[in-house]
């Protein structure tokens, strides 16, 4: 099946700074893409040139098999966006709002994807029933946040854009968001990328996890994989006789296997603690900046698509890896 | 179903929202109270001067002019400042999210903005003609000549505030536009013929249609014996029409390749940075 999105090499260039200097990727059908990155690392200028709100400099972008740059109407309309600030159309009424753009999205519809969402539903589904009537500038900040979600999937978007959806959420908007996000993308079978800068967001929400650095994608698989590779090792935590003790073990399975024998039940507190993503994370963000932008490594095979890619068996950096560094 | 129709449907639906909300607006209500406030005044304050050459009284002749100002004021400055704003807070980037948004915004400013005026045209006209005397509002061909200067004078006028719109950074420079339009009302024979003006500031006020739509309100709504005050002493009915027009057609052709312009550089980061900004200043 042919890729929602396929990004190769994609340029950007402003004045004399390259700001994206080779970015790619792809992704599925009712794929979610957490796109991590320090700030200024080109987040949003990536997700602008796929919403076609950008001219890039070089590369092969392409968004449901069109080139954004020169998407017609009909294209838009299979687009929904949500960028980082909104504060369009204050004097409207919620409703009044989502029905009017809606309206724009009814020729577009097909058998298999009515458009646009009921209002009604909408309403339902982002959890904005009870200010319908309300004007939009007497929003919360939340829920200003939720009616920018609610617009941009009121065309029932086959690909959907978030730049820092949450930022500035509480933690109970943010989870009925992510509960919104799972919705979409399984009920509704939309392929999603967002941004953002919270990780545990990232590992709750993302089928892959991009993380751009330095002009280029640094990393990209699931985030137990980007965890598994940077941590091999373990830590392990226990107390015997009082006495508190760490170790860092390459197999913390046999390791703890070990320590039963040795010491049977003066073993206490046992704790075995795997990498998180915030510390891949911060690894691989800071070695993409020491060793500078042009030999970053790819810790996973770039083979989007297909997941259980299996591991190179050989020591050879893989041929992927070399073209993301080259 | 056709999508532009549709998108052009959805734009008249979304003109009517946007009057409506104008005039359930306190601050927009109070700008149309004060200026229409401001008209009155200058009418009633006229009303026993008279024309200069005439025994005519200057207050009903600055009524009839003051139609244009109207046009001139919502036409153009009201467009360019909407535009303005709407660029500043992402209704324009949200319209160009949407497939024909575009279209339809501009439809409906067309509807609200046009709405405004034949709304500021009327009421002024309703309560001045309560406070001043002279109108030659008795001629058969009084309103229709109304009609015609209006429906021309929408495309005259309106496109040029979309060019402006597109051209102005911010909302805090708009407030220039009111300044150059103030300038031009003094030489465009609003508030006095400008028969009386040098030359040059003659032809300059001339050039603009804002002389030429205050001209064709006069024509249609004061006795044919003012046309003496005017230069030439005549309505001169076929350069009005021809100034106009072309106006209109020159701001029919600049209006979508400005409009287009602007809306194509619009991006979400554009939209962040000048509510960046925006909060920096207060």
């Amino acid at each position: 099946m042919e890729d929602v999105l396929d990004v190769r090499d994609l340029r950007m260039r402003y004045a004399k700074r390259d700001v994206l200097a080779g970015v790619g990727f792809t992704a599925r059908r009712g794929e979610v893409l957490v796109l991590l990155g320090p700030n200024g690392a080109g987040k949003t200028t990536t997700i602008e040139v796929l919403e076609g709100f950008r001219m890039r400099s070089a590369g092969h972008v392409s968004v449901l098999g069109t080139d954004p740059a020169h998407g017609d109407e009909a294209w838009r309309a299979r687009i929904g966006v949500v960028l980082q600030s909104w504060r369009d159309h204050a004097k409207w009424h919620v409703r009044e709002l989502l029905a009017h753009l809606g309206r724009y999205y009814a020729p577009y519809s097909t058998p298999g994807l009515p458009r646009p969402w009921d209002v009604d539903d909408l309403l339902e589904t982002v959890g904005l029933t009870e200010q319908a009537g309300q004007r939009v500038r007497t929003l919360s900040g939340g829920q200003r946040r939720r009616l920018d979600v609610a617009i941009g999937i009121v065309g029932r978007p086959e690909v959907l854009f978030l730049d820092e959806p949450t930022a500035g959420f509480d933690p109970e908007a943010r989870r009925e968001f992510h509960d919104l996000i799972h919705r979409l993308a399984d009920r509704e079978a939309a392929t999603i990328l967002l941004t953002t800068h919270d990780l545990d967001e990232a590992e709750r929400l993302a089928d892959r996890i991009l993380i751009l650095a330095g002009g280029t994608i640094i990393a990209d698989g699931s985030a137990e994989e980007l965890s598994r590779t940077i941590a091999a090792r373990s830590e392990v935590r226990w107390s015997r006789g009082g006495e508190r003790f760490v170790h860092a073990a390459e197999n913390a399975t046999a390791f703890v296997r070990d320590l039963f024998r040795q010491y049977g039940e003066s073993i206490e507190d046992l704790e075995v603690r795997r990498a998180s993503l915030e510390e891949a994370y911060m690894k691989l963000v800071r070695d993409a900046e020491n060793s500078g932008p042009r030999s970053l490594t790819a810790v996973v095979p770039a083979t989007p698509g297909r997941p259980e890619a299996p591991p190179e068996p050989s020591a050879e950096p893989t041929t992927s890896a070399t073209e993301v560094s080259a | 179903m056709n999508p532009l129709l549709v998108a052009a449907r959805a734009g008249l639906s979304r003109g009517r929202i946007e009057l409506e909300q104008t005039l359930t607006s306190p601050g927009d209500l109070i700008a149309f109270v004060v200026m229409t406030g401001g008209f009155l005044a200058a009418m009633i304050t006229t009303r026993d001067t008279p024309v200069p050459g005439t025994d005519f009284p200057l207050g009903t002749r600055t009524l009839v002019s003051v139609l244009a100002l109207d046009v001139g004021v919502y036409g153009v400055l009201w467009m360019a400042d909407r535009l303005v704003g709407d660029r500043e807070d992402g209704t324009l980037l949200r319209a160009k999210a949407t497939p024909n948004g575009m279209l339809g915004y501009l439809i409906g400013k067309i509807v609200s903005v046009s709405g405004q005026i034949v709304l500021a045209v009327v009421t002024t006209l309703l309560v001045g003609a309560f406070l001043v005397t002279g109108l030659a509002t008795g001629r058969p061909g009084s309103w229709p000549a109304l009609a015609w200067v209006l429906v021309l004078g929408l495309p005259a006028t309106l496109p040029l505030g979309v060019v402006l719109g597109a051209l102005f950074p911010d909302t805090r420079t708009t407030g220039l536009i009111f300044l150059a339009l103030g300038g031009l009302a003094a030489i465009s024979g609003i508030f006095s013929p400008i028969t009386r003006l040098p030359a040059v500031l003659q032809w300059i006020g001339e050039a603009f249609p804002l002389y030429w739509l205050g001209l064709g309100m006069r024509s249609a709504l004061l006795p044919n014996a003012m046309a003496a005050s005017e230069p030439g002493g005549s309505w001169r009915h076929l350069a009005t029409f021809g100034v106009l027009a072309a106006w209109a057609v020159a701001g029919l052709v600049l209006a979508p390749v400005m409009l287009r312009r602007t809306a194509r550089r619009e991006s979400g980061s554009k939209v962040a940075a000048r509510r960046e900004k925006a909060m920096l200043r207060t």
